[in-house]
């Protein structure tokens, strides 16, 4: 039993530890040297990796938290109950390695407390911080359950439990505003950020593609989990996210499509700039090829056909948001920026720390439902014999 | 009364006056940075034929006031555009919003501030004018009030129309600037931004903002009855099951279903 505790030495923990290290020495640089020390950003590129990818895509892909705890809780879709927990967890693992992710982007991170002393009710980004802040404190909460779950505290479950419905409303709203105004940030930068991405319309883009990326990260998590900790979920469960990934998607597709001709910008993307690639490859690998996947009810219901479009939707996600904020604004700001590989690590970094807090709350809490399939026990009691003894009556 | 400056490109003789007096009086370090930095907030550019400054606009409606969380950035009555250091975070929204691509970053500290002409604001209120303006040998920078050197401009142009380009930059740009410019040329020739809209930029996030409260309220609302209806209508199908099997059981009939429960009702 003892020897539990002693983590064995294996390939992926080696990766981690050497991870983990580099995370350390990162994070000394950037806050003992400054941002000039550990990021290759400047006066004329103020945002890069740390915003692009840590802030804005994070944010986003957490957002099948409040979509998947509206459908359940809200409209009483029970079936997909089973979801909820594993949501809540990544949402606000993800929430909070955001904050994290702050912390090494803002150049006085003692100071990112700020916006709740010192109010300007006219910035995009005061109402995202507000937003954001009172959200994880909603993910929090309805996070906490497992928690008292697992040290059988009735009481704070009861209450917690109460309160459900509103704090699912507050999540609801909590979540449209700041995924929207994301979008909104940009929208300052008129003749700044490239005419393919900029639009007035870009908040209902931003809350429209985080629906669609957040749910496809609902069933890459799913997937991960299977393979990593044998725990998952069942296979018709997520085949009903493809089929709203594919519905919000498609909505997503008749926006961005439109928005260019209202635009006329539709020119701009076969000009051959660097720009109009980058667009094409987002639509192609985000948008389009999983869209003509999902569509196909054969493809939908396989385990493979669901993951590869889910992953490509979140990737489609991820060059979407770089896009925006550093594609877009690269060739308008005079300079050209790519990441040093500091900010590179730093974002390896949290990123790995998120696979390991969701590994250890999957291990610890009751995140994903026991399992019930008998097939699946069956087919995987090989890998993991000595996991559940066979029960002989 | 809104101050500004006028600086008419056509009288610069590119001597760096301007540049080294800005230097001296907000005690930056010595540095030769190509473009305005942390350690030079004015800067006179060689631009074909003409000399031409570059420095903080002091839009009268700024975006980098606008978009800043805390508010760190502020336009004032007298038309400076200031800088609270205690309060900013870091977060750079201002250098990324800024239409001008202003405000610099002192990217080598480890608590970093932002840097940009502060238009002598100490000065200003004292009485006398920018260091800047006092230090040009040749009136190609002029402090004064906004609304006059606006006339001013007017006037320069109607009087010597074949030696000016007939438009005032930062007249109407991003809503008007508190510096104005004049040129012999299309200001697009001289590395003038000629894409910028004419309407104050706060405006565009400003009309996404103020339906915040609006989409709060009609959602919750909304989301909250939806909630109530939903759930209503669970009870009353578990009650109206119960009901069914006690009557089944019993065998006495009864009519639990008051007004609730015909609204709950399909
Ligand atoms: S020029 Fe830029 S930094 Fe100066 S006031 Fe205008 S927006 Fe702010
Ligand atoms: S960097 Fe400072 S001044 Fe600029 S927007 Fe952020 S908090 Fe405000
Ligand atoms: S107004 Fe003052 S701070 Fe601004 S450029 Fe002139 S001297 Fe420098």
């Amino acid at each position: 039993m003892n020897r539990k505790w002693i983590p064995k030495i294996t390939f992926w923990r080696c990766v981690f530890a050497l991870i983990f290290l580099m995370g350390l020495y990162v994070s000394y640089i950037r806050f003992f040297k400054g941002l000039g020390a550990s990021t290759n950003l400047n006066d004329k590129v103020p945002w890069g990796l740390w915003v692009g990818f840590d802030v804005l895509c994070g944010v986003g892909l957490a957002a099948g938290g409040f979509t998947i705890t509206l459908v359940v809780h809200l409209f009483n879709m029970k079936k997909y109950k089973p979801i909820v927990p594993s949501t809540v967890l990544s949402a606000f693992l993800g929430y909070n390695l955001v904050s994290a992710g702050l912390m090494y982007d803002i150049g006085r991170p003692y100071r990112i407390w700020h916006p709740m002393r010192f109010w300007n009710h006219h910035s995009v980004m005061f109402e995202v911080a507000l937003c954001v802040m009172m959200y994880t404190t909603v993910l929090a909460l309805e996070f906490s359950p497992m928690i008292f779950k697992r040290l059988k505290w009735e009481k704070p479950l009861r209450i917690v439990k109460s309160i459900t419905i509103p704090l699912v409303i507050a999540g609801f709203i909590l979540s449209t505003l700041h995924q929207s105004s994301l979008g909104t940030v940009f929208l300052i930068v008129p003749g700044r950020l490239h005419q393919l991405w900029y639009t007035p319309i870009l908040p209902l883009m931003f809350i429209t593609s985080a629906i669609a990326a957040g749910l496809s990260m609902v069933i890459v998590e799913s997937y991960i989990s299977r393979r990593a900790f044998n725990k998952r979920l069942e296979l018709d469960l997520l085949a009903g996210v493809g089929r709203a990934v594919l519905v919000v998607l498609a909505v997503y597709c008749v926006l961005k499509v439109k928005d260019l001709f209202n635009r006329d910008a539709i020119e701009l993307l076969f000009d051959g700039s660097h720009e109009s690639k980058m667009f094409l490859l987002e639509m192609g690998l985000g948008v389009a090829a999983p869209l003509g996947m999902l569509a196909v009810s054969r493809i939908r219901e396989t385990q493979s056909g669901l993951f590869i479009s889910s992953v490509m939707v979140v990737t489609g996600f991820v060059i979407n948001r770089l896009n925006v904020s550093i594609t877009g604004m690269i060739s308008s700001s005079g300079v050209k920026y790519f990441p040093s590989w500091m900010e590179i690590g730093a974002t390896v970094f949290l990123v790995a720390m998120g696979f390991a807090l969701f590994g250890a709350a999957v291990k610890y809490l009751p995140v994903f439902p026991e399992e019930t399939e008998q097939e699946t026990e069956e087919s995987l009691r090989y890998l993991v014999p000595e996991r559940r003894p066979v029960m002989t009556p | 009364m809104s101050k500004g400056m006028l600086i008419d490109t056509t009288l610069c003789v590119g001597c760096c006056m301007c540049e080294e007096a800005c230097n001296e009086k907000n005690d930056l370090p010595k540095c030769d940075e190509s473009d305005l930095s942390a350690c030079k907030f004015t800067k006179v550019f060689e631009r074909g034929d003409y000399y031409v400054r570059k420095m903080c606009m002091h839009c009268e409606e700024p975006a980098c006031a606008s978009v800043c969380p805390v508010g760190a950035l502020k336009k004032l009555k007298e038309g400076p555009v200031i800088y609270y250091e205690k309060k900013c975070i870091g977060c750079r929204y201002c250098m990324q919003a800024c239409p001008f691509q202003i405000p610099t970053y002192e990217w080598a500290s480890a608590f970093p501030r932002v840097r940009k002409c502060w238009f002598c604001y100490d000065r200003v209120m004292a009485g006398s004018q920018p260091a800047c303006a006092e230090a040009c040998p040749t009136g190609a920078t002029k402090f004064g009030d906004r609304k006059e050197l606006v006339v001013e401009a007017r006037k320069r142009i109607a009087e010597n129309p074949d030696q000016y380009h007939s438009h005032i930059f930062g007249e109407h740009e991003v809503g008007g600037t508190s510096m104005l410019y004049l040129a012999a040329v299309p200001f697009g020739r001289i590395g003038f931004k000629s894409n910028l809209i004419e309407k104050p930029l706060p405006l565009l996030t400003w009309n996404v903002l103020s339906k915040i409260p609006d989409f709060v309220l009609v959602g919750g609302t909304l989301l909250g009855g939806v909630a109530w209806i939903i759930n209503r209508r669970i009870i009353l199908q578990d009650e109206r099951i119960e009901e069914a099997e006690r009557k089944r059981n019993a065998g006495e009939p009864t009519t639990r279903s008051g007004f609730f429960g015909r609204f709950g009702k399909k």
